[in-house]
């Protein structure tokens, strides 16, 4: 065990898997020589040579493209999209071709393709470098999306996605690389470095995918979050005193149905969670899924805490950001209901 | 911006390219040209001193890429550039405004996130407009801004406007796909744009020769039929010369030019860069032998046009300018939050 920041943690995975696997290739903008901006991938190109670990140009849909032509033909490509925001000019390749190739050839040909993007706001990123787009993603049939919020998780759930047979979306949420932010923006951040959850296994470990965790247990009423707002939620249950349940799904696509079902039945209360865009966000997959398989335990109506449906603004960056106080208002309506 | 009347384009004979043109020789300057540039280039390097400095203060969050080395090309360019031409730019776009003729004011405020910016703050350093000025945007998604630039053409030739379209990027803006998918459309339709590739050598960490298979990116439009050619975008005369070329051919209606302009950034590519892929030397080589506005300067006081003293009086007159901008921009308050839900529709 070592003590490691998500950044730390997300270097190790791809250390053990090209260790281990030699079909293992790492590519994207800025991720050879220089080792990633956010260093995700420093030291790799050293340690395994610039065929296994190499640069690309600015070019994100021919990242993508070519990572899924590797794929098809047994390499097990994990590329980086420097920021999500850049996802776009590649989202046909990630959309028509990565997760629709083992369907229309009938299984013949399939993507073990890993895309990794940083994502979310909290960094002064304005609108090209600060969005959450996992609803585009996770609207996509043959793709799995997972957030890690955490370095263990980072790196477990990169470990298991890598092993995947199957094109993995991983979202990295990059305000919590060096430690879990609660929203509180004008207090510090405890470095994951003298954080339980920064102890992570050197070795090879997986955290299954499609597997939620609950990451602080309690009765009054569930959350359904993932990412930074795990961290948000937990400063919003502690200044209410209410005794919530905050679940972090860590996997959103294949969701955790029964996790969810469990613990909202236990509860009957539920507020989702993210920093999205409200309108068609995740958040309106959840509320249907705890509608539909829950309704009879529901005491409240399912709330819904998001970003507003703007771009993500320069300036006035913490009244977009759904920080603790409105978490906290949504609580205690919720109770109240 | 100096205004000038439309002529015709001046082929230069020598040496004569795969498309057709080649970079003519750095223009002669007047007196006056050679202290306009001075004096915008200068304007330029104090504004972006400033921004520095306010990022290092706290008052600037987030990203800012600064221009500092790379004055002489949109000097150089807007020099030769006609009332009513457009610019469009990436998200090293400070320079591009004060080149355009926009406020210092509103520019750095924007930097700060505050109301009298350019975008009252929504927008920052990467995102900003001007629709009195032409000048349509700094964009922070690389290589998104080509397309558009095409596009802004394409409504010149529409409307018959004998304007033209100044489309900026970098080097490593010119390997996304959509570049070519402009520099088709543009050399199909004729369109009056004049592509300028600003090639200061690294696209954030990465150097050229780590990212591209032609390194000479005046040669990327051979294919569409679109000449182009490699300038000293250190010498502004030399940036005015081919902007005059440049321009002209695309306002003739003999459609698109790539110029490609051999510059360098002194600062990192944003605030926060290590540096480690480029030595102190080259950087120090650069800035010693190769500056902008140290080249006018000198070439100014050879030729007696103007004595040190006189210098120092636009240095000055240029730093009040970013001073009172600076002050402003720490003062003018945020955009009220209500503005986050203005301007996303008509009607929301
Ligand atoms: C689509 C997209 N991909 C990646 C980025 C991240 N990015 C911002 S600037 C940059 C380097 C661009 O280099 P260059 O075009 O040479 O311009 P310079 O910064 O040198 O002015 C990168 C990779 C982005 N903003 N948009
Ligand atoms: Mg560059």
């Amino acid at each position: 065990m070592a003590q490691m920041t998500m950044i730390e943690a997300i270097q190790s995975a791809h250390d053990v898997a090209m260790d281990r696997d030699e079909r293992v290739v790492v590519f994207g903008e800025d991720v050879g020589y220089f080792g990633g901006v956010f260093r995700c991938t420093a030291g790799l190109q050293e340690k395994y040579g610039s065929h296994r670990c190499f640069d690309a140009p600015i070019n994100e849909s021919g990242i993508v493209g070519a990572a899924i032509g590797m794929a098809a033909y047994g390499l097990k490509p994990v590329v980086e999209i420097q920021f999500a925001d850049y996802m776009y000019p590649a989202y046909d390749q990630i959309v028509s071709e990565a997760a629709r190739i083992r369907h229309r050839s009938n299984g013949d040909f399939t993507c073990p393709l890993v895309i990794r993007m940083p994502t979310g706001g909290g960094i002064f990123g304005g609108q090209t470098h600060s969005q959450s787009p996992e609803a585009l993603l996770t609207h996509v049939s043959g793709l799995k999306v997972v957030i890690p919020s955490n370095p263990r998780d980072a790196k477990g759930l990169l470990m298991a996605a890598i092993d995947d047979p199957d094109p993995v979306i991983v979202l990295e949420p990059k305000r919590l690389y060096n430690g879990p932010f609660d929203g509180h923006h004008d207090r510090p951040v405890v470095p994951w470095k003298k954080h339980a959850l920064g102890d992570v296994d050197d070795g090879h470990f997986s955290i299954p995918l499609g597997e939620a965790a609950i990451y602080r247990p309690g009765s009054d009423l569930t959350v359904l979050t993932y990412g930074t707002m795990v961290y948000v939620a937990e400063a919003a249950a502690n200044e209410t005193g209410l005794d919530v349940e905050i679940m972090d799904l860590r996997t959103l696509l294949p969701l955790d149905m029964d996790a969810i079902e469990t613990s909202v039945a236990k509860t009957g209360r539920c507020v989702i969670i993210h920093e999205a865009t409200r309108t068609s966000g995740f958040g309106a997959e959840l509320s249907a899924v705890v509608q539909e398989t829950c309704f009879y335990a529901l005491e409240a109506p399912v709330t819904r805490v998001c970003g507003w449906d703007t771009p993500y603004p320069h300036a006035q960056e913490w009244a977009y950001f759904p920080g603790p106080d409105r978490v906290a208002a949504a609580f205690r309506a919720v109770m109240e209901a | 911006m100096a205004t000038r009347a439309r002529k015709a384009p001046a082929k230069s004979k020598a040496g004569a390219n795969k498309g057709g043109l080649s970079a003519p020789k750095p223009a002669e300057f007047t007196k006056d040209e050679e202290l306009t540039a001075y004096r915008d280039m200068l304007l330029i390097r104090r504004f972006e001193e400033k921004a520095g400095q306010l990022y290092g203060m706290g008052f600037i969050g987030g990203f800012c890429h600064l221009y500092i080395g790379q004055e002489a090309v949109v000097t150089g360019i807007s020099m030769a550039m006609e009332d009513g031409d457009q610019t469009i730019t990436t998200y090293r776009d400070h320079g591009h405004m004060l080149a355009m003729d926009m406020e210092s004011r509103g520019v750095m405020a924007e930097l700060t996130g505050r109301r009298g910016g350019y975008s009252k703050g929504k927008g920052g350093s990467m995102h900003m407009f001007s629709k009195e000025k032409n000048f349509y945007g700094g964009h922070g998604i690389v290589g998104a801004n080509v397309s558009l630039g095409a596009g802004i053409a394409f409504a010149n030739k529409y409307r018959d406007n004998g304007k033209v379209c100044c489309t900026y990027f970098g080097d490593g803006a010119a390997n996304q796909g959509q570049v070519y998918e402009s520099f088709n459309m543009a050399s199909l339709w004729k369109l009056p744009v004049v592509f300028v590739i600003e090639n200061n050598r690294y696209a954030m960490g990465t150097s050229v020769a780590r990212s591209s298979a032609e390194t000479d990116f005046s040669q990327r439009g051979v294919s569409f039929k679109i000449p182009g050619f490699q300038v000293d975008g250190m010498d502004v005369r030399a940036v005015k010369a081919a902007a005059d070329l440049a321009l002209g051919h695309a306002r003739s209606g003999e459609g698109p030019v790539i110029v490609e302009m051999m510059t360098y950034r002194y600062r990192g590519h944003s605030m926060s860069d290590p540096a480690k892929y480029r030595t102190k030397d080259e950087v120090q080589k650069m800035r010693s032998e190769r500056d902008p506005i140290e080249q006018v300067k000198a070439r100014v006081i050879e030729q007696k046009w103007a004595t040190e003293d006189e210098l120092k009086a636009i240095d000055k007159e240029v730093r009040a300018i970013v001073a009172d901008a600076a002050e402003f921009a720490q003062n003018d308050p945020e955009p009220d939050v209500s503005e986050l839900y203005t301007d996303i529709l008509l009607e929301a």
